[in-house]
């Protein structure tokens, strides 16, 4: 076990690594260094000017040095300019060449200064994780029960037509991306001129105009039933289906199985079996799959807070790749990737340890 | 002046618009279900509801592609008058003579049509997601087998590239690679230069495994695809083309080569599933013992007999891809402004949703339509085809 999960965390170690680098290679083109170097300094620069600001600024040289100078594995850059003055990477705030350490990579804590926020890049990104969190914690709680009680539900007796009704409504959930349930979602619950928000109001059903709100600008501060329903249940609708659907796959297959015939046969209810002999082996394909999930979550999340306009971890992402930070743009991409493994890691190690028929040499 | 059209007359409108995809569907359904036991997997399809459904809906859509320039009533670019976001049914203002008296499905905030544009934008759909999926499927088939079937370094070492790219959030990976500056660096270029160049290894090595034996064959297939296959690969990777019928647009290219190269290595890790499972089959061994090749196994034995689960998996990835498509027209990535896909006029339709929503909610309906279409047609024939 201890062997594999070394393993395991070395080929993640080196995954994480070459990840890292491309997305450095592929935010640190040229163009994007030239449109830097425009935004930060002036925009009628020319091209000579451009080009010694980026060396000025320690954006010259290979990709490679200056991925090891982000990382913090070789010196930051330093520059002397002409009246003797010395700035550099490291060489930030109240330090001076002399106190600045001669290595600030992201391994020492420093990921970088954000240049549209004009804020520490780690302050920004853990503001938005912390926003994202609650929407994902809110998508968990929903999603998780819902599509293991329908996938088991579906699964207990298959063919049946709960079966055929519940797996049809799992498909069009799959079939539905974020950027169309919500917009039906907005349309439908939560404009005061369409669908049923002017019923209910005229009713007197409601107090406000709509039964939602169609923004959760306002669940940064405050989250409420009203502003929060609307983002949580686009992101849970298109997960609800796919886990579902693993769910009842799984759960058929143990049904069909000879133990569980043979707990019927032993005078079992089909309530005690589907309870005490199926759940539990029903649920260890769900489990990996929830897992994996996290990265799709990740998707759905920078849609919907685009959509919902509420600033978390994909909205900063959409920000950061929109307006050249490029610091902030690694700075989400290292977290997102760092997700994305760790979730693989956890649903391999969790899958061992769940299911009794693997065993680890 | 014309009235404004109630509810009835519109779809009623709207249902004599589609007149040819109506009588086209009658036409393959007929024909399909009185051959339906000569037809293979295809007829089987016929049996069962659900995959009779999604059938219904991919080839509404498709016919609906196809015949795209019949159905339109107005100029999907055009703008037709100066009324923002006229409500669906709103008469035009001063029609020309033999122009379409009405907004079927409304208009959108620069007053352009949106049942043309929902229709335009299915054509354009319908071209460009079961080609990128078909270069998706034919690169992970071609790295899939030899990485499943030889195993060892090779395995370990496409594994781990594919692996790489699935990492990566789809979103990243997107705003990474689909953006103006990326163009300018020609990193599109080489990876369609990479991508595209194995459609080619995979037709010339599938003949040559083929057609071994009788030199003769064996020379015209592997020339005919070689010469027809770098032909098309001047153009579409390099746009050098010298006769100039190949061609994709640096936009569109960007598009195509992300989508393609984000769906290939899931394709590899199913095709390589697959091999692993079947390579201890019985065929292969006496296919082994036969003296057959290693290439011969696998693209002429091992193949054909994964067919069932790859159909399937390719039904979904249409519709994934859709998805992902629509995804980038959403953040307005690769695509030109007054594109009509329906990505794009989604997120151009969110921002006053929810005043007037039906420029958002048309072309939102129409993907979900396709991408539910889709999945129920993989559906039916996963059904089909584990009866058999």
């Amino acid at each position: 076990m201890l062997k594999f999960v070394a393993r395991r965390l070395s080929v993640m170690a080196l995954t994480a690594l070459v990840l890292t680098f491309v997305v450095f290679f592929l935010t640190n083109l040229q163009p994007n260094l030239e449109k830097l170097a425009r935004s930060e300094g002036s925009v009628r620069m020319t091209d000579d000017a451009v080009d010694s600001w980026i060396i000025k600024n320690g954006h010259g040289g290979s990709s490679l040095y200056r991925y090891s100078e982000w990382l913090g594995v070789t010196p930051g850059w330093t520059f002397t300019d002409e009246k003797g003055k010395t700035h550099g990477r490291c060489i930030r705030g109240d330090l001076t060449v002399e106190t600045a350490p001669t290595r600030c990579g992201i391994l020492q804590g420093n990921w970088g200064y954000s240049t549209s926020f004009k804020k520490p890049v780690l302050e920004v990104v853990g503001r938005a994780i912390g926003a994202t969190g609650w929407l994902m914690l809110g998508v968990m709680l929903v999603m998780v029960p819902t599509s293991l009680l329908l996938g088991v539900w579906a699964g207990m007796r298959e063919g049946s037509r709960t079966d055929r009704v519940l797996s049809t409504v799992a498909i069009a959930s799959t079939a539905t991306p974020e950027y169309v349930s919500g917009v039906i979602l907005v349309a439908l619950l939560a404009s005061p001129a369409t669908g049923l928000s002017p019923l209910l109001a005229s009713w007197g059903w409601i107090d406000g105009r709509t039964l939602f709100l169609g923004t959760a600008t306002s669940a940064m501060d405050n989250i409420t039933f009203w502003n929060f329903t609307l983002p949580v249940m686009t992101i849970a609708l298109y997960g609800i289906g796919y886990i579902a659907r693993m769910t009842r796959a799984s759960m058929t297959e143990v049904m069909t199985q000879q133990y569980i015939r043979t707990a019927r046969l032993k005078g079992a209810s089909f309530r005690q079996v589907v309870l005490r002999h199926a759940l539990r082996n029903a649920l260890i394909a769900p489990f990996t799959v929830i897992m994996l999930q996290f990265p799709w979550l990740l998707n759905g999340v920078v849609i919907v807070e685009t959509l919902f306009n509420y600033k978390g971890f994909g909205w900063t992402l959409v920000w950061a790749a929109g307006n050249n930070d490029i610091e902030l743009l690694l700075g989400c991409s290292v977290v997102a990737v760092f997700v994305v493994l760790v979730t693989q890691l956890m649903s391999d190690i969790g899958y061992v340890f769940l299911n009794p028929r693997i065993r680890m040499a | 002046m014309t009235d404004t059209l109630s509810w009835g007359a519109i779809l009623l409108l709207m249902a004599q618009q589609f007149w040819p995809v109506w009588i086209a569907l009658v036409v393959t359904f007929v024909l399909s279900i009185s051959f339906k036991r000569h037809l293979g997997l295809y007829g089987k399809l016929f049996d069962s509801p659900v995959g009779m459904v999604g059938f219904a809906l991919v080839m509404f859509w498709v016919y609906t592609a196809f015949f795209a320039g019949m159905i339109m009533t107005q100029d999907p670019l055009g703008q037709l008058g100066s009324v923002k976001n006229p409500l669906p049914g709103t008469p035009i203002l001063d029609p020309k003579p033999g122009q379409y008296a009405w907004y079927l499905l409304g208009g959108d905030h620069l007053s352009r049509d949106v049942f043309s544009r929902m229709v335009m934008g299915a054509r354009q759909v319908l071209i460009i997601a079961p080609a990128a999926t078909t270069f998706a499927f034919i690169v992970g088939v071609t790295l899939g087998l030899p990485a499943g079937y030889f195993g060892g370094k090779l395995d370990t070492g496409l594994s781990f590239l594919a692996n790489l790219v699935l990492a990566f959030p789809v979103i990243l990976l997107f705003y990474l690679l689909v953006t103006p500056e990326i163009r300018d660096t020609g990193i599109p270029i080489y990876l369609a230069a990479v991508l595209f160049l194995f459609p080619i290894i995979f037709f010339s090595v599938l003949f040559n495994a083929r057609y071994f034996t009788s030199p003769r064959k064996r020379n015209l297939y592997v020339g005919l695809t070689l010469v027809l296959g770098l032909w098309a690969y001047s153009g579409l990777a390099f746009n050098m083309d010298p006769l100039g019928i190949w061609g994709m647009e640096p936009n569109l290219l960007n598009v195509f080569v992300s989508v393609v190269f984000v769906n290939a290595p899931t394709v590899f890790r199913i095709v390589r599933g697959i091999v692993l499972d079947l390579k201890a089959r019985d065929y292969v061994a006496a296919g082994q013992t036969r003296g057959e090749g290693a290439w011969y196994i696998m693209l002429w034995e091992i193949l054909p007999n994964a067919r069932g689960p790859l159909i399937v998996d390719y039904c979904l990835r249409i519709g994934y891809t859709t998805i992902l498509l629509g995804t980038l027209g959403f953040f307005g990535l690769g695509v030109t402004p007054e594109s009509p896909d329906w990505g794009s006029t989604i997120n151009a339709g969110r921002k006053l949703l929810s005043i007037v929503p039906h420029p958002a909610i048309v072309p939102a309906v129409a993907l979900m339509s396709l991408v539910l279409g889709l999945n129920l047609l993989a559906d039916g024939l996963r059904e089909e085809s584990l009866k058999d």
